[in-house]
């Protein structure tokens, strides 16, 4: 189908250090960055003159859309002699990781839902807590209802096996398999956390040994990122829990 | 006659009723003021595991509603604070067995503000926790500047 491909410009929407730092903030808060201001105006003007709907997919003019984050590139491919540009946005690479039941679970596990995914570890004592008590309600109110998945990755890889986690899911709630707990080499889960844009280090000083930011990474069936949340905010839960109604009308 | 001695004794009634609701009253102020620290400390300190409403977490942190076990081990619960708690413990006729960190910072007044917060929340009712009863169960108290620099780290950010 593509017989040449060359990429054209790269348009790095957010900052560089916007992926690693804890300025995943920002990306949480549509509305504070740059390219999404200006994104907003864009649409605003689109709506406006009434052309063609302001989502980045096109169609659906009735309801609001989540925008897809992380870096996005115009590529150019020529198709039947034709130069065709197209967007080609950010999207969580495929995984495969062990889960609290010693089973292997990769992205297919997630294919026909959309997930929320947040980095954690069973002993952490700082912010894990809230996080995960705030991600069991968002889970309960979703139980059962397989369009909705979760997935929190341990940045323990020294103490968080299987069975640390086992023991800690069912302890926390978790009665089903919609609620996955994982684990990985440091390089593995270190790296994902980083495509989802979450800030996970290693840290002596830290309470528990390990510093993270505490973001829910809402993620769409093509594995877009399509919201980030701070898990110990009450009022950010909420906005989560809106937009995932909003993700689950587009399929 | 016979209605000088009632007359005496509903004015001593009174006098006694007065004079407890004086000294309770003080004891109110007192309890008010404890447990209005308290549930900033608590808040800040304890809210994270067991809940705004201590209501804990699942099987992992332990209630705060259990008057029985707070009434028993109620002096014991000053050490708790401080040094944290490890080992199975059964909590409303669950057993609970994750580790709770220490919480060196707090200082001898500051446990007693949690302790009475706790101890008047949730369900429970037992009026002040001073902090002459926190001191008195903590014989080996350490004030947060005898205490070595790398065990403060537990209040860094996160």
């Amino acid at each position: 189908m593509k017989s040449a491909k060359k990429v054209q410009k790269n348009y790095p929407v957010y900052k560089a250090e916007s992926i690693a730092g804890k300025k995943a903030g920002d990306i949480a808060d549509r509305k504070s960055g740059r390219s999404a201001g200006l994104w907003a105006i864009t649409c605003s003007l689109f709506t406006v003159l009434a052309l063609v709907s302001c989502g980045p997919s096109g169609g659906g003019d009735s309801g609001k859309k989540l925008p897809i984050m992380g870096f996005r590139e115009a590529v150019t491919t020529v198709i039947d002699g034709k130069e065709v540009t197209d967007t080609v946005y950010h999207q969580i690479p495929e995984f495969e990781f062990l889960n609290q039941d010693s089973i292997l679970v990769s992205n297919e596990f997630f294919e026909n839902s959309v997930y929320v995914a947040n980095f954690f570890f069973t002993h952490c004592p700082s912010i894990c807590p809230t996080m995960q008590r705030n991600l069991l309600a968002v889970y309960q109110e979703y139980l059962d209802d397989n369009r909705v998945k979760f997935l929190s990755h341990s940045i323990d890889f020294k103490y968080d096996s299987p069975s640390v986690l086992k023991n800690y899911a069912d302890r926390l709630g978790v009665v089903n398999d919609q609620w996955q707990f994982v684990t990985g080499s440091k390089a593995e889960i270190y790296g994902m956390a980083e495509q989802y844009m979450v800030y996970a280090q290693e840290e002596a000083a830290a309470p528990g040994g390990y510093e993270h930011s505490g973001y829910f990474v809402l993620i769409d069936q093509n594995r877009h990122i399509r919201g980030a949340y701070d898990g110990t905010s009450k009022e950010q839960i909420e906005i989560l829990r809106k937009d995932l109604k909003i993700l689950l009308q587009e399929h | 006659m016979s209605k000088v001695p009632v007359l005496i004794l509903l004015a001593a009634t009174y006098l006694l009723i007065v004079t407890c609701q004086g000294c309770q009253g003080g004891l109110d102020i007192k309890t008010a003021q404890y447990y209005t620290n308290g549930h900033q400390l608590y808040s800040t300190h304890c809210a994270n595991c067991h809940g705004d409403k201590g209501e804990g977490l699942g099987l992992l942190y332990p209630p705060l509603t259990d008057s029985g076990y707070l009434t028993e081990n109620r002096s014991a619960l000053p050490g708790i604070v401080q040094h944290g708690m490890s080992g199975e413990i059964t909590v409303s006729g669950e057993k609970y067995n994750m580790e709770m960190p220490a919480n060196p910072q707090l200082s001898v007044v500051e446990i007693a503000y949690i302790l009475t917060y706790v101890t008047n929340s949730f369900g429970n009712k037992s009026g002040v926790f001073s902090e002459e009863e926190v001191l008195e169960n903590l014989p080996d108290y350490l004030t947060p500047s005898q205490i070595p620099s790398h065990s403060k780290l537990e209040k860094s950010a996160f």
